[in-house]
């Protein structure tokens, strides 16, 4: 037991998981300014730029404000649930993390079922929301959770159907594999990503994506003209902010996936002295999924939502037959090749 | 270490299992009944059935279990009160018919050798789905007939005008 504890291995573990843990806190507290900011320039207004240069503190500042806000229960509302809800939304979302690779040395752990592990913990996140959306004790945050357990229940299907076609190419469910195999380049220009073999299931997996995060033009469950603030109406400060932080670290995490699945993951040129060599991986990983979230910020920023039967019918009657019709044309081909 | 693992998640099935027939709440129940199957999944991975295990959560507890849970909400359940008394007989036939099926289980539990790991074959998506598309190909294709008709009757429940 203390062997195992004092061993190189567990401490080599422990700061893996410090350095993605942080990192990964730190970057959803900055995706959170970097949409404020965006949004804001879009939309022809400043946004937050009062806290320090360009408004750069905003994130710590928002945070002490979240921390120091006076905790607010509704008067009928299950406390037991109405406190375990956000909680049960922060861990999965968090916890997908962990089978992540960052790059060829900087991941957690790396199963042969890393991309179903994924979605079997991102499948639990919906708890949160239904257990916040019922606790409450409230008519809207009930709309909003039963709206959005529908939602995600849907696409779901579509979103794990997407990738089976980047499986049966892959032949492999590691996430690590996945990025392996698609290294090298094709007539020595064009990267071996699989957004080029699999552009359908590419497409259906990031508009799914967006349903699955309850994003806009997607955000049924939240909307506030029909529905105030959705599931998490009645919650205030730290709750709140949980709520928040998984939604974010759950677009990061669909970011994350599609980068491994359709872009290649840390794959990237290589270039300059072995300190370089060794950042580079993490680099070109991160910036790919800083532009996936880019994209995503911009579409909730000029698209208007959805209506929600338009959501249910694009979902089991678009998105569902194209995904199927993918997964078969994928594994003729696998199978002729 | 796995040992503690082991000895915690079983505690924790076995704690919440109970639970699942001691709360009064239905949603209490199904909410306890969520925490058995992740916690039955957390075994499956100490025996390295990885892949058993995350069927387990994405099928029961992130499939099935969340239709559960939105049906109690929606029809917003009130708490079991006591039952009526035309029930009771009941009792008379559940207790032999546990006792039965302990008795089931003991000589299942007596009869299998344990052992430590998951057979060399077991585990990997590979070998399930080797084993499914060539042994177990026929109660496979019947199971997803099954699933199908199913799914056709519920269409043919849901959409009274066809």
């Amino acid at each position: 037991m203390i062997e195992y504890f004092s061993s190189r291995e567990f401490l080599l573990m422990l700061v893996k998981m410090i350095v993605i843990f942080g990192g990964v806190m730190t970057a959803l507290a900055y995706t959170t300014y970097v949409e404020r900011r965006l949004m804001a320039f879009v939309q022809m207004r400043p946004g937050p730029n009062r806290v320090g240069p360009m408004g750069l503190l905003q994130p710590l500042a928002d945070g002490a404000k979240f921390l120091l806000k006076e905790q607010i229960v509704p008067a009928n509302a299950n406390v037991l649930l109405y406190y375990l809800a956000p909680i049960v939304s922060m861990i999965p979302a968090l916890l997908s993390f962990s089978v992540i690779p960052f790059g060829p040395d900087l991941k957690i752990a790396d199963t042969n079922v890393s991309l179903l592990f994924i979605f079997a913990i991102t499948s639990l996140g919906v708890y949160g929301i239904v257990l916040g959306g019922w606790a409450s004790n409230s008519k809207y945050p009930l709309m909003g959770a039963m709206r959005a357990t529908a939602q995600m229940l849907s696409y779901e299907l579509s979103l794990t159907l997407s990738v089976v076609g980047v499986l049966m190419i892959a032949n492999t469910l590691s996430l690590n594999s996945i990025v392996l195999s698609q290294q090298g380049t094709w007539f020595g220009f064009i990267p071996r990503w699989n957004i080029f073999l699999q552009p359908f299931g590419f497409i259906i997996y990031v508009l799914s994506g967006i349903a699955e995060t309850n994003r806009l033009p997607f955000d049924l469950a939240e909307s506030e003209q029909e529905l105030v603030a959705g599931w998490h109406t009645e919650y205030s400060g730290m709750k709140f902010a949980m709520f928040f932080l998984a939604e974010y670290a759950n677009m990061v995490t669909v970011s994350a996936l599609a980068t491994i699945m359709f872009l290649g993951g840390w794959n990237g040129p290589m270039f300059g002295p072995w300190w370089l060599q060794m950042a580079l991986p993490t680099v070109w990983f991160v910036l790919k999924i800083s532009g996936f979230l880019f994209v995503y910020m911009l579409i909730r920023a000029t698209i208007p939502r959805f209506r929600y039967d338009q959501l249910m019918k694009f979902g089991w009657k678009v998105l569902l037959p194209i995904a199927l019709a993918n997964i078969v044309l994928t594994s003729f081909f696998v199978a002729i090749s | 270490m796995i040992q503690i693992l082991f000895m915690f998640f079983a505690a924790l099935a076995l704690g919440s299992a109970i639970n699942v027939l001691v709360q009064k709440h239905v949603l209490y129940s199904s909410l306890s009944l969520i925490v058995l199957l992740t916690s039955v999944s957390a075994l499956f991975v100490l025996l390295q059935a990885e892949f058993l295990a995350v069927i387990n959560v994405i099928v029961y507890a992130g499939a099935i279990m969340v239709l559960f849970v939105f049906v109690i909400m929606l029809l917003n359940l009130p708490a079991d009160e006591e039952r009526a008394d035309r029930l009771r007989w009941l009792k008379l036939v559940g207790i032999p018919m546990g006792l039965f099926l302990l008795l089931m289980i003991g000589r299942t539990v007596w009869r299998v050798a344990a052992s430590p790991t998951a057979p060399e074959i077991g585990g990997t998506a590979q070998a399930i789905g080797a084993s499914l598309f060539t042994d177990y190909i026929l109660p496979f294709e019947l199971t997803s007939l099954l699933i199908l008709i199913a799914l056709m009757g519920a269409v043919v429940f849901a959409k009274k005008d066809l």
